[in-house]
C-alpha cells in the first residue's frame, strides 16, 4: 500500500465522483421526465391507466432497488439483449425515480384544496385550463422541497449502481481498496464525497421548506 | 319568463335524498334568501344552479336555456352564474387583481390591459382598490369576500350565488361583505343567498325561502313570513335563530 499516497487516492475518487454525479443527474432528468406524464395521466387518466400507473409505483416502492439494478442487468442479458452497465444503471435509477416522483407530485396536485377546483369551476375554467392557472402552480410549490429532499436519495441510490461494475465512487473506493487496504480511510473519503454532495441538497430543501410555509401559503 | 326557474328538482348523494321536488321561480333583479337548518338542501339547491352538482331528475332553466350536464359548457355558465362561497377560495398564488382578472382573460379572452380595467373597477365597487397587489393571505376574512366577490361580479354573470358567505367571518367583519351585497341589490343584481344572517335576509331579500327536509317548506316577502309563519317548523326555526 506504500505507493498509494493520500493525494492518490482522494484523485482517483474525485475522478469517479464525476460518474455518481454524471448518474445522479441522468436519474433525475430522466425520473422527473417520466414521473411527470405519469403524474398527469394517473390524474386526468382512465381508470385502467389509473390501475397500471398505481401498479407501476408500487413495484417500484416495494422492491429493493438493488433487485431492480440485477434484473435490468443480468435480466435484460437474460433475455439477450447486451446491455452495459451505463445502459442499466441509467435505466434501472431513471424508473425507481420516476416511480418515488409520480407518488410525491400526486399527493401535491391532492394537495391543493378542493375549493380552489369548485373556484376555477365556477369562474368557467375547465379541466386544463384549472390545472395550468390554479392548480398547478400551487402544487409546484409544494412539491419543490420534498423533489429536492428526493434527489438525496437518488444521488445515495447510484452508489448500489457499483454492485453491477458501474465504476463510481462507492465502486472506486472497493478497487482502491483491494490495492491499497486502507478501509478506513478510503470509505471515509468515500462517505465524505457523498456527504458534499447531499448535505447541500438536504439544505436547500429544508430552506424551501421552511419559505415555503414561513410564506403562510394557505 | 323567470331568469331562473327550477322544476321539480331531485338530487340524492346515494341512499340520501336531498332534494325532494323543488319548484322554484326567480324573476331578474329579484333578491332571494335561502333559510334552513343544515341538512335542509339549501346549498346542494344553490350548487344544482351552476352545476357544480349534477341533479338526478327535474328541470333547471337560466335565461332560457336549460341546465342539463352537457348543455352548457362551464365557461357559458359562468357568463350567467356567479357564484361565492363560504371559504372564499381565492387563488393564494396569485394577487387580488390577479384574482379578478384570470377568469376574463382565460375564459373570455379578454385583452388584458381591459381585463385590469375591468377588475380595477369591481374592486373599487367592493372597495377594495387600495389591495390590488396583495395576496389573499395579506387580507382579512371581510377583505377576501370582498375579493371573492369583485371576481364573480368580472364575469358579468346575470345572478350571483352566495353560499353562506359570512358564516366562515368574525362577527366584526360580517357587516362589511354584508354592505357591498345589500349594494349590488339595490343596483338591481339578482342574488340568491343561502344565509343564516336573519337580519339581512329580513331586510334586504325581496323573498324568502325557507327549506326543510328538502323542500321549499314556505315562501314569501320576508316581512309576513318572519311575523306570521304558517307552518310550526318555521316558527321552530325561527325562535332557535333570533
Amino acid at each position: 500500500m506504500t505507493d498509494f499516497t493520500l493525494w492518490d487516492i482522494v484523485r482517483n475518487l474525485l475522478l469517479a465522483g464525476r460518474w455518481t454525479v454524471v448518474l445522479s443527474l441522468i436519474a433525475f432528468a430522466g425520473g422527473a421526465l417520466v414521473g411527470l406524464v405519469l403524474t398527469l395521466l394517473r390524474m386526468g387518466g382512465l381508470k385502467p391507466i389509473r390501475w397500471l400507473i398505481r401498479l407501476y409505483v408500487d413495484l417500484f416502492q416495494g422492491t429493493p432497488l438493488l433487485m431492480q439494478l440485477f434484473l435490468a442487468y443480468f435480466g435484460a442479458a437474460a433475455l439477450g439483449f447486451d446491455v452495459s452497465a451505463w445502459t442499466a444503471a441509467s435505466v434501472a435509477l431513471t424508473l425507481f425515480t420516476s416511480a418515488f416522483l409520480c407518488d410525491i407530485w400526486r399527493g401535491c396536485v391532492e394537495a391543493v384544496p378542493s375549493g380552489q377546483w369548485q373556484a376555477s369551476r365556477v369562474l368557467g375554467l375547465n379541466y386544463l385550463q384549472s390545472m395550468r392557472h390554479v392548480i398547478l402552480p400551487q402544487a409546484l410549490r409544494l412539491a419543490v422541497p420534498p423533489t429536492v429532499g428526493f434527489s438525496v436519495q437518488v444521488i445515495k441510490g447510484t452508489a448500489l449502481a457499483s454492485v453491477i461494475g458501474f465504476v463510481e465512487l462507492t465502486k472506486a473506493g472497493t478497487m482502491l481498496n483491494n490495492a491499497a487496504f486502507a478501509p478506513f480511510t478510503i470509505f471515509a473519503l468515500v462517505a465524505l464525497g457523498y456527504f458534499i454532495l447531499c448535505y447541500p441538497l438536504s439544505r436547500y430543501a429544508r430552506h424551501l421548506e421552511k419559505k415555503l410555509y414561513g410564506a403562510g401559503i394557505r | 319568463m323567470a331568469l331562473v326557474s327550477v322544476k321539480d328538482l331531485h338530487k340524492s348523494f346515494g341512499e340520501l335524498e336531498v332534494l325532494k321536488g323543488i319548484d322554484l321561480e326567480i324573476e331578474a333583479g329579484e333578491v332571494v334568501s335561502i333559510i334552513g337548518r343544515s341538512g335542509s338542501g339549501k346549498s346542494t339547491l344553490l350548487r344544482c344552479l351552476n352545476q357544480l352538482e349534477r341533479h338526478d331528475w327535474g328541470t333547471i332553466v337560466l335565461a332560457d336555456q336549460r341546465l342539463d350536464g352537457t348543455a352548457m359548457s362551464p365557461g357559458e355558465l359562468s357568463r350567467n352564474v356567479g357564484m361565492v362561497f363560504q371559504s372564499f377560495n381565492l387563488f393564494p398564488h396569485k394577487t387580488v387583481v390577479e384574482n379578478v382578472m384570470l377568469a376574463p382573460v382565460v375564459v373570455k379572452q379578454t385583452p388584458r390591459d381591459e381585463a385590469r380595467r375591468i377588475a380595477e373597477s369591481v374592486l373599487a365597487k367592493v372597495g377594495m382598490s387600495e389591495k390590488v397587489d396583495a395576496y389573499p393571505a395579506q387580507l382579512s376574512g371581510g377583505q377576501q369576500q370582498r375579493v371573492a366577490i369583485a371576481r364573480a361580479l368580472a364575469m358579468n354573470p346575470k345572478v350571483l350565488l352566495c353560499d353562506e358567505v359570512t358564516s366562515a367571518l368574525d362577527p366584526e367583519l360580517v357587516g362589511e361583505v354584508l354592505r357591498v351585497l345589500e349594494d349590488l341589490a339595490s343596483e338591481g343584481m339578482t342574488l340568491i343567498l343561502v344565509t343564516h344572517e336573519m337580519k339581512f335576509a329580513r331586510d334586504v331579500s325581496d323573498r324568502v325561502v325557507f327549506m326543510h327536509q328538502g323542500r321549499i317548506h314556505e315562501s314569501g316577502d320576508p316581512q309576513t313570513l318572519f311575523s306570521q309563519p304558517r307552518t310550526p317548523e318555521l316558527s321552530q326555526f325561527i325562535a332557535s335563530v333570533l
